[in-house]
């Protein structure tokens, strides 16, 4: 299709999008105004049945515990083909890691990031962490928690350490840790059906002070696992990238 | 302004699909499917909102406190998760076709048609 | 409540993750992994099968994490499968391990990659069928997607392969977020996810624009998936390109899926509360008969063996959505059966093409001309799977056909019948005229196709030619799969058996009580009465003829240049040349152009309809 066609068929195309669109949002409640019995059900019962103050990671890992295990394997599908799009391929030869701007006059990274990025880096990881086992009090959890974590090796990275990163990071080990996360999760379920319970349940003691960190039982170690799969997933991910930009090219 | 949110969302549908529609690059193209993704957040969250309620987290405020709705926070956070996949496979893809194709141009990322 | 449907879906999750787990391990003993993979994907097929078996006499529903309704209102996740719904899973999990069977000596070299993608591709369809809530169902179809994506791609040194992957998981993408608005909207209205207590919730008042735009948002994604035209430009191009075993998926359950989910999306959900039906009919109707002339007058064109198949599915996607069209339990009963007969014969025929480009080294029907002589066994399963595909009886897919014919004529559609055997002889002649010539060298080898002396050097990369001789792992997948198609078309009183599964999926108000009151209704009463669905006259007629009608056009396709008639530089296929191509075009900004302007159009046509 010319892109004079393209255009004009779009246009139309979307004008009938938008038209449908409008009139068929036209028929929700107005915004401010949420009608439905849902949302307010979880929000009365949820304290109570799970010790968690945290409703949104308690509908995550607990309601709906179901969905996350499903988004979870999402991730962790989507790493392991970045890592197959990505493998060094026949035809291509991985450079062996060493410093490539050694005899070139680029200029060094500048001495403030690399203080900075490198101060940073330890505080990140504890941060990263107070946020994946708070989920059960606080607006935090293990994906919130475990994406700062990963952060904190771009932290490396950034520092001009990318070799330093690359050894902090190696593929085998973390893919391990990613498996282990999302296994995790999943094998926290089947602790539950092997107790006789549906998957899922919360079988672990809730404590006995809501919104302590100890307190609603599987929903603490879920965001554990899901902290460790998603920092571990981020971390194999741009790891990937960053090999296809620096290390990997064509046998010359 | 009840309906509002609303007509942001269809407005960035439409601006996500028509840089998708109009891309030469495809990075471009990558971020304007993102940006269609947005529009699906938009409209979770103004669903989920309720005029004068406080955030779902009961940590420091009564247990009946009316708050907004945290079913729709919870899919928006599973949905940036799902996002955020779908992208990074879809870099890589963009990547290795750079390397293939030698351009990143949709219009010249062709080997099979017909 | 036995906790089957939750390890049908997560069994394969956990061997994902424990291969990847043990990947430096597992690395080096490929038969280890292949060995794990295949036992997971027919424990599962095993599993499904025993819930297909409970779930003939009422729903099985299973609630996650212990929280069962209350008043009416769900509160957790469910799956609530059905006969159709646990049978469609079981089909998946049975040609997963067909493929893996296959891939055993198909793949010189396999990473772990592979297998782990495999299952978690299994884990995608199983909970994508089971499931009886609507974000939980958008959860499995992106694991389903980003599993297929990152397979298309599995051999990116080649250019094809991430063209496929690309278009592919674009527009995918695009297709899921539209759903997810969809379920956005509903959900703004109903404040609820399950579909029981939605369905429940819009039945009350009449539709108005949300419910009739939620409507069409949801299916878009899912008519996406299913490749339905003006959404099914993705699908040859992914076809052509992902590893053979991957195609046998994609075409067998993968697309049939996207259609399960419409059909499930609208009689448990949509169904009492849009009304309506003539409308609804009339609009599907005509997208699914669209589908099947079109893709069928691709294939006949088509000189790439994959990608001729990949037309043949789309074709028989649009069959597919003109049965469930028809809103009768005998339709939805002949789609059902023949879902399952054309998933067989279909992975049948490609498997049979894998071994052919194992041992031959292409798929290039012009330079395969008479080369594949010396492939006896997989010759004649090709052609027996191919009669199949051309509905011959007593195949299942002939009965399927039967059944979508008869229900047509008793809603006083007759005239689809000449439709659908008009594209099944298509794609069965050209599938034919490849068995013809390919295997038996008879005729003269099609007109070379410029674009395809570009794409033959990709396919040798997939697999090493083997000169010696076909490995039993990947004949005898092949063979039984095609025995099969014939063996359920041969079942006594299947008909009755299916149709009875089809009138439960059909009654919303009997899944509604299951699910939220948890009473199962022994009579479940749909829409429209159930029909006669025993074999009549009129379908054999039919079977036959679409099969001789293939011969026919096999026949023709393959002495063309020989008979006096024709010698005039007409060749079967060539007129449909230029705006055929065009549409095809391969570029991704027009797949995405057609999504809107088919969105577009469709909305339109519901919202005159369906005030």
């Amino acid at each position: 299709m010319s892109s004079r066609a393209r255009l004009w068929l779009f246009l139309a195309g979307m004008a009938g999008l938008a038209a449908c669109y409008l009139w068929g949002l036209g028929g929700l409640p107005g915004f401010g105004h949420y009608p439905g019995p849902y949302g307010d059900i979880i929000n009365r019962i949820a304290v109570g049945q799970t010790n968690a103050t945290g409703v949104v990671s308690a509908v995550n890992f607990e309601y709906r515990g179901f969905d996350t295990v499903g988004e979870e394997f999402i991730l962790f599908a989507a790493a392991t083909g970045v890592a197959t799009v990505l493998r060094h391929l026949r035809g291509e030869r991985e450079r062996p890691a060493r410093d490539e701007a050694a005899d070139r006059d680029a200029p060094p990274t500048s001495s403030a990031i690399r203080l900075s990025t490198l101060m940073l880096a330890g505080p990140t990881v504890v941060l990263g962490w107070w946020l994946a086992s708070h989920a059960q009090t606080t607006p935090s959890g293990g994906f919130q928690g475990g994406i700062v974590l990963a952060t904190a090796f771009i932290l490396i990275y950034l520092a001009g350490q990318f070799l330093a990163f690359k050894r902090f990071s190696p593929v085998d080990v973390t893919d391990a840790v990613e498996a282990v996360g999302a296994g995790g999760f999943a094998a926290v379920g089947v602790t539950a059906v092997a107790m006789g319970l549906p998957y899922l349940t919360n079988f672990l003691g809730l404590g006995s002070k809501p919104g302590a960190v100890s307190s609603s039982g599987t929903i603490a170690l879920i965001s554990f696992f899901v902290g460790m799969e998603v920092a571990a997933a981020f971390v194999l991910m741009i790891s990937e990238l960053l090999d296809q930009t620096l290390l990997i090219g064509q046998e010359s | 302004m009840a309906f509002f949110p609303f007509v942001v969302v269809v407005w960035i549908l439409a601006v996500g699909l028509y840089g998708m529609v109009t891309s030469r690059h495809l990075m471009h193209l990558i971020m304007c499917l993102i940006v269609v993704q947005s529009s699906t957040y938009v409209l979770l969250l103004g669903v989920g909102y309720k005029t004068g309620a406080v955030a779902p987290y009961f940590f420091d405020i009564p247990v009946h406190t009316p708050a907004v709705d945290p079913v729709v926070q919870a899919l928006a956070l599973t949905d940036v998760v799902v996002e955020a996949a779908v992208t990074a496979l879809l870099l890589a893809f963009a990547i290795q076709a750079h390397k293939r194709f030698g351009t990143l141009d949709p219009h010249e990322l062709v080997q099979l048609k017909g | 409540m036995t906790p089957l449907p939750a390890l049908a879906v997560v069994v394969p999750l956990l061997m994902a993750a424990a291969i990847s787990a043990l990947n430096p391990l597992l690395r080096r003993r490929r038969r280890v992994l292949d060995g794990a993979a295949i036992l997971t994907s027919a424990a599962v097929a095993v599993m499904l099968a025993v819930i297909m078996v409970k779930a003939a006499h009422g729903e099985v529903i299973y609630w996650f994490a212990g929280f069962r309704p209350a008043h009416g209102a769900a509160i957790g996740i469910d799956f609530a499968a059905g006969p159709l719904s646990a049978g469609l899973a079981c089909l998946a999990a049975v040609l997963v391990t067909a493929s893996m069977t296959f891939s055993w000596r198909y793949f010189e070299r396999v990473a772990t990659y592979y297998h782990v993608l495999m299952l978690t591709f299994l884990a995608g369809m199983t909970g994508f069928c089971l499931t009886g809530d609507i974000f939980d169902l958008f959860v499995w179809f992106e694991l389903m997607g980003v599993s297929a994506y990152a397979l298309t791609a599995y051999r990116p040194e080649e250019r094809g392969p991430l063209q496929g992957a690309l278009n592919f998981a674009i527009t995918n993408s695009v297709g899921a977020y539209l759903s997810l608005s969809g379920i956005a909207l509903i959900y703004g209205r109903t404040g609820a996810l399950n579909m029981a207590q939605i369905g429940a919730a819009i039945s009350r008042h009449r539709p108005d624009g949300l419910v009739v735009i939620a409507f069409l948002l949801i299916i878009t994604g899912l008519l996406i998936k299913g490749a339905i035209v003006p959404f099914h430009l993705w699908l040859p191009d992914a076809h052509a390109v992902a590893p053979t075993p991957v195609c046998v998926l994609f075409s067998g359950v993968m697309v049939e899926l996207g259609l399960y989910g419409a059909a499930r999306v609208y009689w448990s959900m949509f169904g009492t509360a849009l009304g309506h039906r003539a409308a609804i009919t009339g609009i599907l109707l005509t997208l699914g008969l669209l589908t099947a002339v079109l893709g069928a007058l691709y294939c006949v064109r088509e000189r790439h063996i994959k990608r001729l198949l990949a037309f043949s599915t789309i074709s028989h996607a649009g069959i597919f959505l003109a049965g469930i069209a028809l809103l009768t339990p005998l339709g939805l009963a002949g789609v059902a059966v023949y879902v399952a007969g054309h998933a067989l014969v279909k992975a049948s025929l490609f498997l049979c093409t894998g071994i052919v480009l194992h041992r031959l080294g292409s798929v290039n029907e012009s330079s395969l001309h008479g080369r594949a002589r010396h492939l006896r066994i997989t010759g004649v399963v090709f052609t027996v799977a191919a009669l199949g595909l051309a509905d011959l009886p007593w195949f299942a897919t002939f009965a399927g056909k039967g059944w979508i014919e008869a229900s047509a004529s008793v809603r006083g559609m007759a005239w689809i019948t000449v439709l659908l055997i008009l594209s099944s002889a298509l794609v069965g002649g050209a599938v034919l005229r490849v068995a013809g010539g390919v295997f038996y060298g008879l005729g003269d080898p099609p007109a070379e196709d410029p674009q395809m002396a570009e794409q033959s050097s990709e396919e040798t990369s997939e697999t090493v030619a083997d000169k010696g001789r076909t490995p039993l792992t990947m004949i005898i997948p092949a063979a039984v799969l095609a025995a099969a198609a014939l063996a359920v078309g041969l079942i006594p009183d299947l008909g009755r058996t299916v149709q009875a599964a089809a009138v439960r999926f059909q009654d919303q108000a009997g899944y509604n009580a299951a699910v939220l009151a948890g009473r199962h209704l022994a009579h479940p009463a749909a829409l429209f009465p159930a029909g006669d669905s025993g074999i009549t006259a009129a379908s054999v007629a039919s079977g036959v003829g679409s099969a001789a009608g293939a011969l026919v056009l096999a026949f023709l396709g393959l002495y063309w240049r020989r008979l006096p008639l024709l010698r005039r530089g007409f060749e079967p296929g060539a007129g449909l040349g230029g705006p055929i191509r065009a549409f095809q075009s391969g570029v991704i900004n027009d797949y995405v152009t057609w999504i809107v302007a088919g969105v577009a159009c469709v909305g339109g046509v519901l919202a005159l309809t369906l005030r």
